[in-house]
């Protein structure tokens, strides 16, 4: 659990010192996230012996990103509590944030579906 | 005599009250969700948002000052976002062979739900801050957060849209994916996951196993491709 906490905050650690010494405009945790599993696709590599890849990365690494994930929700509420703060903004600009959560997420939805189906069909497979 | 100011004081001041009150709500919006039987409409982040919320309007305390001790339970964001890599790479080994049409699909339908949100924000004229806001809000909020704050957007309030799309996607996704006749469970998969992030990788993992495998390889492409695309297109086309 310790060691995978670890690792986990190494390579978000990482990913900002990355960011901020190249002047990248994405956020640390995603370049960490990269690392990440770009650490991983590696280390199968290096030890490619046929056998199935083990449980990802040191022991409790598994374990600590399962913990995590499955409280992700958890980790979203105070931010989102922040409506607050911003209740005035939303009150003046009520209809183009429902209409483009609206159809903005469903055009995103229909549209990635028809497309994906399509490439997938021309692709085999 | 008990002196209430001053305990309130204390309550106010220290972070123990706020984390309480966070893991609190957050057992009550699980609570709630399991009794409307996990409807995806009724989502437990958004029960303990508004319960949090209701609670500081009524009490008058400030959001600044609630944070301060619920920031050790936004913190782990951070680490949760790398963490993402981890189900990423186990979904790797079953989706490879299908990966250059995943990407492909993911970064454009991804670009769709983001345009066509922000072409709404900038038809009905809202204002410069809350359109930056609306432009991340497909990806998982963790990421969502970062690329707001980059590109002159709201933090907070894309985190309240995050969810908000979320919980559309989630609900009303699979109604759509009906009517766009899309059948094939790999491309159903990487809709929800591109357009509804987690919540709607949720759904399609209830529905069909190659769906969620899909969705969660969506959820993951679309955090990554929108963190490093989007902030670029902004500086270009909305400086």
């Amino acid at each position: 659990m310790i060691g995978g906490l670890t690792t986990l905050l190494l390579c978000q650690l990482g990913g900002e010192v990355i960011a901020r010494a190249l002047h990248l405009p994405v956020p640390g945790p995603v370049l960490g996230m990269v690392l990440l599993f770009a650490g991983l696709l590696l280390r199968d590599r290096l030890r490619d012996d046929g056998a199935e890849p083990e449980a990802p990365g040191l022991p409790g690494l598994g374990q600590t990103a399962d913990t995590l994930l499955r409280h992700l929700g958890l980790l979203f509420v105070p931010a989102g509590v922040g409506v607050v703060v911003y209740l005035p903004q939303m009150a003046r600009d009520w209809a183009p944030l429902s209409l483009a959560v609206l159809a903005g997420t469903l055009a995103g939805i229909a549209f990635t579906g028809r497309l994906a189906e399509w490439l997938m069909r021309r692709h085999g497979r | 005599m008990i002196d209430l100011q001053e305990i309130w004081v204390y309550l106010a001041r220290d972070p123990l009250a706020a984390l309480t009150a966070t893991l609190l709500a957050w057992m009550a919006g699980l609570r709630l969700a399991a009794l409307c039987r996990w409807h995806p409409a009724a989502n437990p982040v958004l029960f303990a948002v508004a319960l949090l919320a209701g609670a500081l309007l009524l009490s008058g305390v400030e959001y600044r000052g609630y944070f301060q001790g619920a920031q050790f339970v936004h913190f782990l964001l951070g680490p949760a976002t790398v963490a993402l890599a981890v189900p990423l790479y186990r979904q790797w080994q079953h989706v490879r062979s299908s990966a250059l049409a995943a990407l492909v699909a993911t970064i454009a339908g991804g670009g769709v739900a983001a345009a066509v949100g922000v072409g709404i924000g900038l038809l009905l004229h809202a204002a410069p801050e809350v359109t930056a806001s609306l432009a991340p809000r497909s990806v998982t909020t963790p990421v969502a957060m970062g690329i707001a704050a980059q590109i002159g957007g709201l933090p907070g309030l894309t985190a309240a849209l995050v969810l908000a799309s979320g919980v559309t996607g989630a609900t009303l996704g699979p109604t759509i994916l009906n009517w766009a006749r899309v059948k094939d469970w790999r491309a159903r998969g990487l809709a929800m996951g591109t357009a509804a992030h987690g919540l709607g990788t949720a759904r399609a993992i209830s529905v069909n196993a190659t769906a969620g495998a899909f969705s969660g390889l969506a959820m993951g492409l679309n955090a990554l491709a929108t963190a490093l695309l989007l902030p670029l297109l902004w500086q270009i086309f909305m400086r």
